[in-house]
């Protein structure tokens, strides 16, 4: 698993990276009362906005954290935004096809971002 | 948040017990502020519907207004900085009151109450010291302006409130809606009102500072009651369709845009004992008889985006007809809701109208200010 500065895990499934956010973004955002997912076959270049999430308190985005396709969003969320603070690490937003999968070795591994949120 | 952020702010006299309870402090108007505990927002909405919830709003202004001579002196002179009727207040009840400037646009809107020898007046903590400076340039010549901040002011609301509450202080269940009442709690005056920004039944309290703690945590020990955050507080007074100074009614609104012409009694209107006279007369007794231009309404998105504040409005037909001043999830609603002005054409109730959105325009309707009914005890 690995970490953004933004708050995002990437986790590799085949030759895709798997996003969604960690639990200390989940509690700082509050309750997830809306999340708004991209289209399939998105094109998306690192730091597009590529998902809303609304919580009680203030909207906020998930960037793209690499270049790369969208090629599988997780419905559940939109249909159960709760999902996201109940199972942070369990509740992926969005997954992609990216060229190279090495770009991944630039992102800070767990004992980094633990770290970080201090 | 950092210390840094927080620097320069006011603290409150209870904010010991706001951080050991696990606040998160925020900066709202001056002050560090807990803005939920770690109950979350969502629970706290829906406790505070279900049960009791406690609020630390000591960040308001309290203020007495002490007649120099009689209390109709000092009751007309108050009238003179507001369209609302303050003479007709009788002891023991309180009124919902706005501050005008001389264009009709609202300066605080505010809580007042009858207590018999004075008037104590409740106004929103951005505006106090504004406010203190107009009453003491104004009403200086009837009566002295005390600021009081020896005091904390609590609220406890709720279906359980009167409950919770009546352990302590036995006299409040025979309060009214809108009654105001000095009731003891061990040897403290406690001067409590039936009322609140919540929506539901309850009560606030305004308490000795030194006994505040201790009032607190009686309260709070009661199973029913769970300490509220500013969070819960925002989206609770949304679903009641009541305002929040400097969002929904401002400098440019006039109370009859705002639709609270109900705060404007029979006494102040044309052909009432003591019509006009208040500062923007002439404009909100003009809107009074031939209406607004535009109009604040309840908004309803259609869809599942909450549509926060400054959300622009279109007609069907693109025309722009306004603009959102509060909006976001309604917990006990669940589902997004909001409030703004629109042009009065496009003010019916069921009009459809058109919210962008992060550049996409998504379908709202003009809906009832009051999104979840209110269970005050009348």
């Amino acid at each position: 698993m690995k970490y953004t500065e933004e708050h995002e895990w990437l986790r590799v499934e085949g030759d895709l990276v798997v996003v969604g956010i960690t639990e200390h973004a989940s509690t700082a955002l509050g309750d997830v009362v809306f999340v708004e997912l991209p289209e399939l076959e998105t094109v998306v270049a690192t730091g597009d906005e590529v998902v809303v999430i609304e919580s009680v308190k203030a909207a906020s985005e998930i960037l793209a954290p690499v270049d790369g396709e969208i090629v599988a969003v997780n419905t559940a969320l939109v249909d159960n935004p709760g999902l996201v603070n109940e199972d942070p690490l369990g509740s992926w937003f969005f997954k992609m096809k990216v060229d190279d999968l090495s770009v991944l070795d630039a992102f800070m591994d767990e004992d980094a971002y633990n770290e970080l949120i201090g | 948040m950092t210390d840094l952020e927080l620097s320069g702010l006011k603290r409150l006299g209870l904010h010991d017990l706001h951080v050991g309870l696990g606040g998160k402090m925020v900066p709202f108007a001056g002050y560090e502020m807990p803005v939920q505990y770690p109950t979350g927002v969502m629970k706290e909405h829906l406790h505070t519907r279900a049960e009791a919830g406690l609020f630390d709003v000591s960040h308001m202004g309290q203020v007495i207004l002490r007649p120099k001579g009689s209390y109709e002196a000092t009751a007309l002179a108050f009238e003179a900085l507001m369209p609302v009727d303050v003479l007709g207040v009788k002891p023991g009840r309180q009124r919902y009151g706005m501050f005008t400037n001389d264009q009709g646009g609202i300066l605080d809107d505010l809580m007042f109450a009858n207590r018999s020898d004075h008037i104590f007046v409740v106004v929103n903590a951005g505006c106090k010291e504004a406010d203190v400076a107009h009453m003491r340039a104004h009403l200086t010549d009837a009566c002295t302006v005390e600021y009081i901040t020896d005091r904390a002011l609590l609220a406890l609301q709720g279906p359980a409130a009167e409950a919770a509450l009546a352990r302590h202080v036995p006299g409040v269940a025979a309060m009214k809606f809108m009654d105001v009442a000095v009731l003891d709690w061990q040897g403290a005056a406690m001067w409590i009102s039936r009322s609140g920004y919540t929506g539901e039944d309850g009560f606030e309290i305004s308490v000795p500072q030194g006994r505040a703690e201790a009032f607190a945590r009686a309260l709070l020990a009661e199973p029913e009651v769970l300490p509220i955050g500013l969070g819960a507080r925002d989206s609770l007074r949304l679903e009641a369709g009541l305002c929040l100074y400097g969002h929904d009614i401002t400098t440019t609104t006039t109370p009859v845009e705002a639709d609270l012409t109900w705060a404007i009694q029979k006494a102040r209107r044309a052909g009432g004992a003591r019509a006009g006279g208040f500062p923007g007369a002439a404009r909100i007794l003009d809107e009074l008889a031939n209406g607004p231009a535009r109009k604040r309404v309840g908004l309803q998105p259609e869809g599942r985006a909450p549509m926060r504040d400054h959300t622009p409005l279109f007609a069907l037909d693109g025309t722009p007809v306004g603009e959102i001043s509060s909006g976001g999830y309604g917990p006990s609603v669940d589902g997004p809701i909001a409030m703004g002005y629109v042009a009065t054409a496009h003010a019916t109730i069921g009009t459809r109208l058109l919210g962008e959105v992060r550049g996409k325009r998504l379908a709202v309707t003009v809906a009832p200010l009051v999104f979840n009914p209110t269970t005050y005890k009348r």
